[in-house]
């Protein structure tokens, strides 16, 4: 179900994406793409979880994204949300560039997080391991930065583009707006400062791979958990960047076992 | 009308193979493919080159700044502006420009430009473009979300630095100073003419018209393509209610003088192909970062000048494509001269930006063509725009103060209010 909250400060409408109900909240953090309107995932996890999928201003048709500058714009525009929302603590699950706002999240309010699952996470940079320049990356080059298999049938609906010209002129200022507003906290180098301040993150948490992720190498799991102190690595085979859309069953088993255990 | 001699120092030797074998001319351009034994000679020859132009008469001599590029090795515009400060002495020194966000912090730019004022006797022109998408995001790793903004205050900060006769404090997002002020200060009164150089941005256009700055269209393409960017920034200029003053728009614009409209074929043909696809092969995803253009501009449908559609319809084009298509006006001079004030009068400029330097051409050719531009062509369109002021050209020193390299000279503290003398104790002493 999409719905579009206005914020009572007045600073930003958010578009969300809800699945399921009850008191159990998981809060989705989509990644530097943004939500794509095929997350299968989001409706299996809705089968055990109230889930709510906000899209980041400058996204969809969340507005405000000007005065998102910096990741601690991001997390207090994630506190306000939840506010609004009456959302307490969640559990809160973050792809990519999400999961390096839902860690810092993590980081700045232990105690609004229950349980923390970080997929793919960006946000720390290892010199052995560069993360590739998705942003100059052409249109040929980025399936197989994103998908285990780049002629995949999901590989294929997702990196689709519409024949009609003012389709693809809307998409493609769509999508500049949306990685102008990722820009803000990965480019040039996706590194902000996490890793002073993971050692906060005292949640269980779930670090969540594909093993052939040519975009965040699974090196970067490992990383992680060196400065997550409650951290298990779970990788998955046959799967890259994308993940949860790869294999979302499998994806959502992971996730519901972890965060109901 | 006015001419400035542009030079954008290309690398003339990249390999025959190169479009095939790398993707991109700029930012991740293998760095052997550079030997600075040669560049060390290319160097002197394209400072000769502009010094050969000053001799010719042109009005202006251009450089502009390109980072990590092989068709423009002008990290610093500053460094040839100085070395062409010393040597030449008519024209004026067009800095096209400094990318003003990219200096840390910004003032450093006050003060080179402040530097090139004074010592060239208030011949500077100072450029400020926001910089391309290659120079700025994918070389100096600026976010492109904040590349305006930044762009905005640094402009602010320098303009202030050079007219504020205070020490002042500045509190802004990107920089933030206790003490600005500037040593030494321009020459030119209240600072050096301003003009952006621009890739066809709407916000551009109207930064200029709001400023009253000159603003300068930089493509590649030719005046036929550069008609609706004309367009727009004239009714720019008109929604902000400046007046018409065609000395407010320049162009740059590739031109080929020889004897004959076929010699002008054999004698540069090799090198505007040379130009067009080996040193404008960019990677498609450089050009247009993520946030760098606006959705206004998207919107506008003005393409950047390297784009996708750009690349494929150069593909295979020939020398009659590249002159009948108007990237280039090259030819005999009378064909040059009719091109030329068909391309003026079309985009109303008073400012001209030639390109003579293109590509792998060589010395002796661009001499024979800035020549026979000096002679048979230039002076049959002075007289275009009669009745115009240029207020965006330099207002040097007068003759008599100039100082010229290697003489010797009068105290200069003759120049100086009497107040402000002080007694030249040392000097006395040796006496």
């Amino acid at each position: 179900m999409k719905t579009v909250l206005k914020l009572s400060s007045g600073r930003h409408s958010v578009e969300i994406h809800e699945t399921g109900s009850g008191d159990n909240w998981l809060m989705f953090l989509h990644g530097a793409g943004g939500l794509l309107g095929a997350e299968v995932f989001l409706d299996l996890l809705g089968r055990d979880f109230h889930v709510i999928a906000p899209h980041l201003p400058g996204y969809g048709e969340s507005t405000g994204g000007e005065l998102i500058e910096d990741v601690f714009d991001a997390v207090l525009f994630y506190h306000e949300l939840m506010d609004e929302l009456g959302i307490g603590s969640a559990h809160l699950v973050g792809h990519s560039m999400g999961g390096m706002l839902a860690a810092e999240l993590a980081a700045f309010s232990p105690n609004r997080v229950k349980r923390l699952v970080l997929i793919a996470s960006a946000g720390l940079w290892l010199d052995e391991h560069p993360i590739p320049d998705f942003f100059s990356a052409d249109v040929r080059e980025l399936p197989a930065m994103l998908f285990y298999d780049p002629n995949s049938p999901t590989a294929r609906l997702l990196m689709s583009t519409p024949d009609d010209t003012e389709a693809l002129t809307a998409m493609y200022i769509e999508r500049s707006k949306r990685l102008a507003m990722a820009s803000k906290f990965l480019w040039p180098i996706p590194d902000r400062g996490l890793k002073k301040r993971a050692y906060r993150i005292k949640t269980p948490t779930m670090l969540l791979w594909g093993e052939s992720d040519r975009l965040v190498p699974p090196a970067y799991a490992r990383a992680f958990q060196t400065c997550i102190r409650n951290a298990s690595v779970e990788i998955i085979p046959e799967a890259g960047h994308m993940l949860p859309y790869e294999k979302p069953e499998e994806f959502c088993k992971k996730v519901s076992g972890f965060l109901r255990s | 009308m006015k001419f400035t001699w542009f030079h954008l120092m290309p690398y003339r030797f990249l390999p025959d193979d190169f479009k095939r074998k790398y993707r991109s001319v700029w930012v991740d351009i293998p760095r052997d493919l550079y030997d600075p034994r040669v560049g060390h000679k290319l160097y002197n020859e394209y400072l000769d080159e502009l010094e050969f132009a000053d001799k010719m008469g042109f009005d202006g001599l251009g450089v502009n700044e390109h980072h990590q590029n092989g068709y423009g090795l002008m990290p610093s515009p500053n460094i040839m502006a100085g070395a062409l400060a010393r040597r030449t002495k008519n024209a004026n020194l067009v800095v096209l420009g400094n990318s003003i966000a990219l200096y840390n912090p910004p003032i450093r730019v006050a003060e080179e430009f402040a530097m090139l004022d004074v010592l060239s006797g208030g011949r500077l022109v100072a450029g400020f473009p926001l910089g391309t998408s290659m120079d700025t995001v994918f070389c100096y790793g600026e976010v492109p979300a904040t590349l305006r903004e930044k762009y905005r205050e640094a402009h602010d900060l320098i303009v202030r630095a050079w007219t504020e006769p205070k020490p002042f404090a500045f509190n802004g997002r990107f920089t933030k100073l206790r003490y600005v002020n500037l040593w030494p200060r321009p020459l030119q009164q209240p600072h050096p003419p301003i003009w952006v150089p621009g890739g066809g941005s709407v916000e551009t256009w109207d930064f200029c018209a709001e400023h009253g700055y000159q603003y300068s269209f930089l493509s590649y393409f030719g005046y036929k393509a550069a008609k609706k960017v004309a367009d727009g920034y004239w009714e720019a200029m008109a929604r902000w209610g400046r007046d018409f003053n065609p000395y407010s728009l320049g162009f740059a614009q590739v031109v080929a003088v020889a004897e004959t409209d076929n010699q002008a074929e054999r004698d540069y043909a090799a090198h505007m192909d040379y130009f067009y696809n080996r040193c404008l092969h960019v990677h498609i995803g450089f050009v247009d970062a993520p946030g760098y253009r606006s959705p206004a501009s998207i919107r506008a449908s003005l393409v950047g000048q390297i784009n996708k559609q750009g690349r494929w319809l150069r593909e295979g084009l020939t020398w009659k494509d590249f002159v009948e298509q108007g990237y280039i006006i090259a030819g005999s001079p009378r064909t040059v001269r009719d091109g030329l004030r068909e391309a003026i009068k079309s985009l109303r400029c008073g400012h001209l930006m030639l390109l003579f330097q293109i590509g792998s051409m060589p010395p002796e050719l661009v001499r024979k063509s800035t020549e026979m531009f000096a002679r048979e062509v230039m002076p049959h369109l002075r007289d275009m725009w009669p009745g115009y002021e240029d207020r965006w050209w330099p207002k040097r020193l007068p003759a008599d103060e100039m100082a010229v390299p290697g003489s010797t000279y009068a105290d200069p503290s003759n120049l100086m209010a009497d107040e402000n003398k002080a007694t030249p104790r040392a000097n006395e002493a040796s006496k």
